[in-house]
């Protein structure tokens, strides 16, 4: 695959016209999906899918096209030439762009992920079902190769590949009432996988107890690090990118304007060091190993993508053109997870939140719903199962005056989502104990 | 530029050389093709375009189901995908959540075209940014816009869905999306004001800029935009709402059109998207709404965003009622889904595109016009909001608990609207909130639109749906502003 990316780039490099340069990126996967409920397959297929998307500039002139690849080498140098030819065509038709910026200097690299996923998928597949076997289990195991590249006409050739699975799935005692899982990685091991079943599995008893419905107020919380992965991962929309700030469209304006804080506790980067998917982005610059966005709860830095860096006369930092985090990481606090319980006290222990949106933007308030395990605690010791609740909260409050502590334990949370393709980001959280979070209906 | 039918035919006959004898085999093949042009602050940005082929074979063999993915169209491509769809169907056979060799899958023979008055490249690329720039510039009317922005997305997609059994269909859309938003700021107060989000998506072509008057609605939108600079926040309690058409469709789409998706309610989206408060035994006798609630699913409306004329799994289609006199009638459930729970459905098994396959979608779900006149729905609220552009939305995993925001609002007192407000939000309960509806828009205040974005399965999709709804009064609604 990547000698076959290389070929087209340097197929590309000879169509070139004059001054012409191009930059180009390749998104390829061989995905298995394979969809259950209630403990059978529901859908179960491969997706093979190869794309290259180029720019061609002319001076300060430039633009896009996008092609599927078929594989196969006449077909694919055919639709790449007639691609460049219609991207010439246009090129008179449009202006100079003041904002084009583009890697210049050569930074090669190259991450071959070694394939060490299960030859035999029935055996997966097997094992799975086995595990629903007198459960109601429901979910997706996506599992495959992931292919990025990156080339200009400058020489730079950038590749990164993987092979993971994702299994990402619930266990349902009954109506809305589950535990949510996943288990993801480059090696799929079957007893880590029965230790992640079982774990479920005593996780599943506590939800056979009645519910209970609270009413709306002001609680005690334990957001769990995947609930916490949501609320701050919300703030990927608008908080963090240079144009978002500059625009004062960003939802952070207040700590960016007027110096508000969060908890001195709070710190986020984006750390890609850490995270799982390229480091590479679509003009050909490398994104440093960390941005830090917000430290001791203050706002620091913005992702700043080549194009804002033109526009606003600042240096870039390697963020793609969304100027949105790929590997989101909150530092960890100082409350032992073996304390949450007894921190919590008597409140609601939030495994999972879901459909988060901002309901003031302008206050960084944002509204959501529990979801999945949420659990009324008494006294440190979980009572039962709680029907959902829709929150409404400002992030100032939530993790600013009203944070109570941070654990020192974090998790490493891999992004299950497949939208166009199997994503490659991550995000590696703490959980948060968060006084008087509001509840409203 | 569409794909000749020289080529169609050669994949076609490539497919039948290879398909496997077993008890179903089809193959959907699709080609999309889209432009997007922006200009923003009188700057054009970088214009992009994309061409995506790829087919996907579905076996379905001694009660298993399975597919393949492949951007290779050759008869050797084909036959590789056809042999992986067939090891999946064998692998899922006994183990499936229904037995797929039973369920009586069409075999259809059709076509459809979207109709198209004024193509998109019979207007010249440079007139196309003319177009922008002139819109964009218009935008900016007040030092306090900070960020302006016009563009058009347009796409054309073809399908050729075959049997192995003799069935061909051939569908041909062409989309149009146009948008343009303004943001003004003062301090850290910031608002923004689009052109009904991205709500005026229809099928056809430029022709499509004059119906909504996108040529018109600059300064409207930045007016507004600095207007609600200065507007107080919308009050708070309990009140009567006037939602416009361009929120309608998000109330429509969230608490009407998911819950009723016949997948949710078996439970094929709980690890995801989630599952819904309607069950089976709810059809026939629930009373979802007041009786001025007439909720259709109508794929055959001409220029909305879904239309079509089969859906993915060859399904004819046609215009049904869901929701009848406020009482449930029908869920959105394609073939399959109706053999799995027993219940009449729609054709609307819809995948994104050829790498994905097809699920329960909604396609034009629609709100059917009553007989209500607007001045006489602001004459008739007491104390209440008018709100305008979904901006904010939320709503629990079974479709029931919702909060959802909108970009403009305007107090409606004694029958007037009077001060315009910021930062309108609502929640409700949609089991409930339905019952509540207490007038409905005539025919002429009927806006059709739509919007590109609705996500949903696993692996995910995000798919086109179109709906038309006109402006409704919903009673006793909890009604809040900002901080």
């Amino acid at each position: 695959m990547q000698e076959y990316f290389y070929q087209l780039a340097d197929r590309l490099t000879a169509l070139l016209q004059g001054k012409e340069i191009y930059t180009c990126t390749f998104d390829a996967e061989e995905s298995d999906f394979v969809r259950f409920n209630r403990s059978a397959v529901r859908q179960a297929g491969t997706v093979t899918q190869r794309s290259l998307s180029v720019n061609l500039i002319d001076g300060q002139r430039h633009t896009h096209g996008g092609i599927s690849l078929s594989g196969d080498w006449e077909e694919d140098h055919a639709h790449l030439a007639t691609l460049v030819t219609n991207l010439r065509a246009q090129l008179p038709y449009l202006p100079d762009d003041p904002h084009l910026l583009y890697a210049t200097e050569v930074h090669s690299s190259e991450h071959a992920g070694e394939n060490r996923l299960p030859e035999d998928t029935n055996a997966v597949i097997a094992s799975i079902l086995d595990a629903g076997r007198g459960r109601d289990l429901v979910g997706i195991y996506a599992a495959g190769g992931i292919h990025d590249g990156f080339a200009n006409s400058f020489g730079q050739r950038n590749w990164f590949s993987s092979y993971s699975y994702n299994f990402d799935w619930s266990f349902y005692h009954q109506g809305d009432k589950a535990v949510k899982c996943a288990y993801a990685g480059l090696v799929w091991n079957p007893s880590e996988f029965a230790h992640k079943v079982a774990t479920a599995t005593e996780q599943l008893a506590v939800l056979a107890q009645p519910p209970r419905t609270i009413a709306p107020g002001r609680y005690r919380v334990y957001l769990a690090p995947a609930a916490l992965a949501d609320i701050v991962g919300l703030l990927s929309w608008g908080g963090f990118g240079l144009k978002d700030h500059r625009t004062k469209q960003t939802v952070l304006l207040k700590m960016a304007e007027e110096g508000a804080r969060l908890h001195p506790a709070v710190t986020i980067q984006e750390n890609i060091a850490d995270g799982v998917g390229a480091n590479f982005q679509e003009a050909g610059f490398i994104k440093p190993d960390c941005v830090t966005l917000i430290a001791n709860g203050a706002f620091r830095d913005c992702l700043v993508s080549p194009r804002s860096a033109k526009e606003y006369g600042v240096p870039t930092n390697g963020a793609s053109g969304g100027e949105m985090p790929d590997a989101l990481d909150v530092a960890g606090g100082s409350l032992p997870e073996s304390e949450v319980l007894r921190q919590l006290d008597t409140g609601i222990y939030i495994n999972n939140v879901w459909y988060l949106n901002y309901s003031d933007r302008t206050a960084c308030r944002m509204t959501g719903m529990t979801r999945f395990a949420t659990l009324w605690v008494e006294n440190g010791v979980i009572q039962a199962p709680l029907n959902v609740m829709r929150f409404d909260e400002t992030l100032y409050r939530m993790l600013g005056e009203n944070l109570v502590g941070l654990t020192a334990e974090r998790e490493l949370i891999l992004d299950s989502s497949t939208y166009g393709g199997r994503s490659t980001a991550s995000s590696r959280m703490p959980g948060a104990v968060v006084k008087d979070f509001t509840f409203t209906l | 530029m569409p794909t000749s039918q020289h080529h169609h035919e050669r994949i076609v006959q490539g497919f039948h050389a290879i398909a496997p004898a077993v008890d179903f085999c089809s193959l959907r093949l699709m080609r999309t093709q889209s432009q997007y042009l922006s200009v923003r602050q009188n700057i054009l940005q970088p214009v992009s375009t994309s061409d995506d082929m790829g087919a996907m074979i579905t076996v379905i063999d001694k009660g298993g189901l399975g597919y393949a993915a492949t951007s290779d169209l050759s008869e050797t491509g084909l036959r590789h995908a056809a042999a992986h769809a067939h090891a999946w169907a064998q692998r899922s056979a006994g183990r499936s959540v229904v037995d797929f060799s039973a369920v009586a899958f069409p075999h259809p023979s059709g076509s459809y075209t979207s109709p198209v008055q004024q193509t998109w490249d019979s207007l010249p690329l440079a007139d196309k940014i003319d177009l922008l720039r002139t819109t964009n510039a218009r935008l900016k009317t007040d030092d306090r816009i900070v960020d302006w922005e016009a563009s058009l997305w347009h796409t054309d997609s073809e399908t050729l869905f075959v049997t192995a059994d003799g069935g061909q269909v051939q569908q041909h859309f062409s989309y149009l999306v146009p948008m343009m938003s303004a943001t003004a700021n003062a301090g850290t107060e910031t608002q923004t004001r689009t052109f009904a989000g991205r709500g005026y998506c229809r099928q056809g072509g430029m022709e499509l800029l004059d119906q909504c008057a996108f040529r018109d609605a600059a300064p409207h939108i930045a007016a507004e935009a600095l207007e609600l600079l200065l507007a107080p926040n919308c009050p708070t309690g309990t009140m009567d709402v006037l939602l416009a058409p361009d929120q309608m469709i998000l109330q429509i789409h969230e608490s009407i059109g998911h819950p009723l998706e016949l997948d949710r309610i078996l439970g094929d989206e709980r690890n995801y998207a989630g599952t819904s408060f309607v069950t089976r035994d709810m059809f026939g006798t629930y009373r979802y709404g007041s009786e001025l609630l007439n909720i259709t699913f109508d794929p055959t409306r001409p220029q909305e965003f879904a239309s079509y004329a089969f859906d993915d799994d060859g399904q004819p289609a046609q215009r049904e009622y869901l929701i009848r006199a406020g009482v449930l009638e029908r869920g959105l459930g394609s073939t399959t889904s109706q053999a799995r729970l027993g219940l009449p459905g729609v054709a609307n098994a819809r995948a994104t595109s050829w790498n994905r396959p097809p699920i329960d979608r909604m396609a034009n779900l629609n709100l059917e016009p009553g007989q209500s006149r607007f001045a006489d729905m602001i004459a008739a609220i007491e104390r209440g909001v008018y709100m305008q552009t979904n901006v904010s939305w939320s709503i629990d995993d079974s479709r029931n608990k919702f909060q959802f925001g909108c970009e403009w609002g305007r107090l409606i007192e004694n029958g007037q609207l009077t001060t315009v407000v910021k930062n309108p939000n609502y929640r409700g309960v949609s089991a409930t909130f339905w019952r509540s509806l207490k007038m409905v828009g005539a025919s002429d205040t009927l806006e059709v639109l739509g919007s590109p974005y609705c996500g949903k399965g696993e692996p995910n999709q995000v798919i086109r749906v179109g709906h038309a709804s006109p402006p409704c009064v919903f009673a006793n609604v909890e009604v809040f502003g900002g901080e």
